[in-house]
This record gives structure tokens, sequence and C-alpha cells, in this order.
């Protein structure tokens, strides 16, 4: 899933304190998994707002509303009304999400009120790890399904740096190091011959280092 | 191990000779001065400086600038080479200039991450990583061609390097990953600094053993201590390092104005053991920012004169 994090209320406060009527608006997918824009954290954020204006003595309206998927216009087509009687929208959706609305709703000024952080996984309750970074060319079938380009700090081929120990990566003592995984992993696979195989330099043009990506489907186009 | 290169270094190990490298941090700044005074006191005690390229991710003199300041005074620069930096591009057109300019050794790294230096906020690049840079250089060197299959005017004939750190986990593969290197084109190998030497003589064995010593010519990484704060901090902060308790102990054991001496006395002791190791072809002294204590402990090792 695509993780996000919500901005710091402060920053929140101060993009939105130009407007006297806001939507906030969620995201019942990604952003609602890891707790950052669901119908639950619309409706906290939304009293959160409403109090911190009060304090300071600002009228704000706040409405409320949550849409299944902000990414696809399919579903934000349902927030048109509620965005008609707004001066501007505070999404509590992914990049994408954000972007889908601005492409849809082109006179309404979009706030984004969500740090879109990874495509990671839930590792453990409260705990949400990076796992892929849409590289575009995936060799997860070489490293035993744990991706070096992505978890490893120095995105490394051939092996662990000399700063691995005792499992863990020399950036940062709190996360595993990717080559320990692959390393444990082929080796209980019965694979460990792919890592004596040299890993030639990647080849990065599918990923954003080439542009920013379509995906053309012609036995989609109606 | 080929004999393309035209480097001193690769004349003197390939003739059996123990070597004797020693390293020099370019300064934060533009003079060269600095640079050629630690070159005088290296001159003559050494077969060959290495300079660092951003170490710790501090910015620093260029590798490549502080190696011709070298060339210049006629002393042997190895260059080290970091991915962290720049681009496969970049890295091609350094080596090609590098060479240009006289430099013969390269040491391909992929270089500490910049969370531990003094910019964190930069982008890093790790286009390719360390194993590739050699393959890289080899593939310049031997067949003239740059990575596009780019015939070359002229090719670097530099004799390639590569790290290893026989005290990094998991341990086991390490000596994989020494393979791979050899096989990616590595003629030579310096380790990070040995402290802890049974371990690395287990590592050594295990080199030994797979044949790898056959392949590559290892220099044992050595760097002398100064105090027992810095052993200590070595210990405890310096990722993949292994300084064992009783040298901590011995360091902190003496007056502190006494502590250098023990230090060049340990680094002794771990040089003369270190001869004796099968498949140990010479020894890099890394003297942190502690250069001119490096002909002493040439000379106290009885490595002088120099071929």
């Amino acid at each position: 899933m695509i993780v996000a994090e919500q901005k710091p209320m402060a920053e929140i406060k101060e993009l939105v304190a130009p407007y006297k009527k806001v939507l906030i608006l969620g995201c019942g997918t990604c952003v609602k998994t890891c707790f950052a824009g669901g119908e639950d954290e619309v409706a906290v954020m939304a009293s959160a707002l409403r109090l911190a204006f009060k304090v300071d003595g600002k009228e704000i309206h706040v409405e409320e509303q949550t849409v299944e998927r902000q990414c696809e216009d399919e579903f934000i087509q349902e927030s048109a009304p509620a965005i008609a009687r707004n001066e501007a929208v505070l999404s509590l959706a992914c990049g994408a999400g954000v972007q889908a609305m601005a492409r849809r709703f082109k006179s309404t000024p979009l706030l984004p009120g969500v740090n879109t952080t990874f495509i990671g996984v839930l590792e453990k309750p409260g705990l949400f790890t990076e796992e892929c970074s849409g590289c575009g060319d995936c060799k997860l079938a070489v490293f035993g399904g744990i991706c070096p380009f992505t978890r490893c700090a120095k995105k490394l081929l051939n092996g662990p740096c000399g700063g691995s120990q005792n499992g863990k990566c020399e950036v940062s003592a709190e996360t595993d190091c990717a080559w320990h995984l692959i390393i444990e992993r082929l080796t209980a696979l019965g694979q460990m011959d792919n890592l004596r195989t040299y890993i030639p330099p990647k080849n990065w043009r599918a990923s954003l280092a080439a542009g920013p990506r379509r995906l053309f489907r012609e036995d989609h186009v109606i | 191990m080929t004999m393309e290169s035209t480097s001193r270094l690769q004349k003197i190990l390939s003739s059996g000779e123990f070597a004797v490298t020693a390293e020099c941090g370019p300064p934060r700044g533009v003079d060269p001065e600095i640079i050629r005074k630690k070159g005088e006191l290296l001159k003559g005690c050494v077969d060959a400086v290495n300079v660092t390229d951003n170490q710790t991710a501090i910015v620093r003199m260029s590798s490549i600038a502080a190696c011709a300041h070298l060339v210049d005074m006629g002393l042997e620069p190895v260059m080290q080479m970091v991915t962290r930096d720049r681009n496969r591009i970049a890295l091609q057109s350094d080596i090609m200039g590098a060479y240009s300019l006289g430099i013969k050794n390269i040491l391909c790294l992929t270089g500490d991450h910049q969370t531990f230096g003094s910019q964190p906020d930069a982008l890093n690049v790790f286009d390719i990583d360390s194993m590739n840079l050699v393959r890289t250089v080899k593939t310049m060197r031997e067949e003239g061609r740059d990575m596009s299959g780019f015939e070359l005017k002229g090719s670097p004939k530099m004799f390639i390097g590569a790290a290893a750190n026989p005290f990094a986990d998991p341990f086991e593969y390490r000596i994989i990953r020494l393979a791979k290197k050899i096989d990616a084109g590595a003629d030579f190998i310096q380790t990070q600094c040995v402290y802890n030497l049974d371990r690395f003589k287990q590592w050594m064995k295990m080199a030994v053993d797979e044949g790898l010593t056959e392949k590559v010519h290892i220099l044992a990484g050595v760097t002398p201590m100064k105090s027992a704060g810095m052993a200590r901090y070595m210990a405890k902060r310096v990722a993949g390092m292994d300084v064992p308790e009783n040298l901590i102990q011995r360091m902190g054991g003496v007056a502190k104005e006494k502590a250098p001496e023990e230090g060049l006395k340990i680094c002794l002791e771990t040089i003369a053991e270190l001869r004796e190791m099968e498949g140990v072809h010479g020894i890099h002294l890394m003297a942190i920012e502690w250069e001119e204590v490096v002909g002493e402990i040439v000379a106290g090792a009885g490595l002088m004169p120099r071929p």
C-alpha cells in the first residue's frame, strides 16, 4: 500500500488559515489502512481544526467527507457538491489523490494534509516499513523476495557493505540490513548461488530517473 | 591478476615485496600546501599514498586534484573513488581524466553514507555499486571500452583496488563477496583496520583455503590509536569496526600522555603478526591526521628502506 503520515497540526493550520469554509476529504483505501486519511482521521482532523481556530478566536466552517479512492475520477465525482460549497479542500489522500482532485476541480485550491512517504507494508501493529520504490524493473526473484534497491541505504546489488553488523543497517540501528535478510532467506531456500553471480549495474530507465512514467494499455482503450 | 597496469605499486606487489601504503586525507579547503606537506612526510617510507574521496561524507578537496599534486611531487597516489556522489557517466569520465593526470591506481568504493557526514540533507547517487565500478575500470583497461561498449582512444591502465571488511556481518558471506570482487577485476584488496587479529586470521584462512590469495594482493589495514577515547569511539561509533575490549583497556591502562606510545606499540605488534600471515602481501597505514608517525612505524616495523 501507499503509506502516508499526517502533516503536523501547525503546518495544516497555516495551510487552512486563509479560508473560512474548508472541506476535509478523506480517502478510503491506502491512507485509511495506514491511519492517515480515512473516515476516522477526517473526523479527528475536523474536530482538531475547529478547536484550534476557536482558541484563536477565528471562525471556520469545516465539512467532512470521505470517498473510496481519491486517485480515481469515478470516485472523486461524488465530492463535487461538497467542493462547490467550500472555498478549499484539505485532502488527506496521497499525492496521487491530491493531484487527481486538482485535475478534476480546476478552480478549487487543494491543500495536502498528509506527507506521502512510501510503498510499504504494516510490519507489525504501529510499524510500517518501506519495501518497494517502484523502479519499474523488478528483480525480487534474484534476491529472495527482498529488495536491495529499496531496503539497502546504498542500493547495493552485490552484497552487504562493510558497515552491517548483527543484522542491522549502519545507517539506522532500528533498520534490518536488507542484505542480511537476503542472505538468510536465500540460505533457507538453498539459492545462495544467486549471490555468487555478478549483478551488473541496474537499468534505471524504467524508473523515475527517466522522468515521470506512463503506462499505456491499448487493450483497455474504449 | 593482470600485468596490464603501469603502476609501481603493482610492480612491488608482483615482485613479492611486502608493500606499504599510507592514507592521506585532502584538506577541507583549497590549499595544495597541506597535501604537499603530508606528501613530504610520507615520501620515501611508503610505496603509494592512498587519497580519500570525501571520506565520511565530508566535503574536501577532490581526490583527483589531491592525487595530481602528489604526482607532481613524484609520489604514486592511489585514488579512492566512491559511487555515492557520481553517476556512471561522471565516474568513467573522472577515471579517464585521472589517468591523463598520471594517476595509476584506483580504489573502488561505495562510500560512507551521507547521513554520517556534515551534509546529511544531500541526495546520494549510488547509480552503481563498488563491484560494478571495479568491473567498469577493468573493462576500460582491458577492452578499451566504456560501459556503453564505445571504443576509447587510449584506455586507463590502472591497477584496481577494492575494499573488504573481515569484521562486518554476515561473516560467512564476506569471503563470497571478496571472491566476487576479485572476479569483477580487483587486483588488490585493502581491508578495514585490523585490531581483532583472531577474527582476521580466521578470515585470511578462509581466503587462503578458497585460493583467493593466489589471485589478489591483500593489504591489511592498520590504524595506530592515539588515545583510549579513540579506541572506545571506534569500537562503539564507527560502523564495521571491531576493537577488542583488551585493547581498549590497554590504551586506558597507561597515563594519558603515554597513550600514543602505547598505540604505536600495539600497531607494531599487529604489523609483526600480519607479516607472518599467509596471503597478507602488505599493509595499508591509516594514521588519521597523524601522518608524521608513519615513517616511525615503517622503520619500527623493519620495513625500511622501501624499494
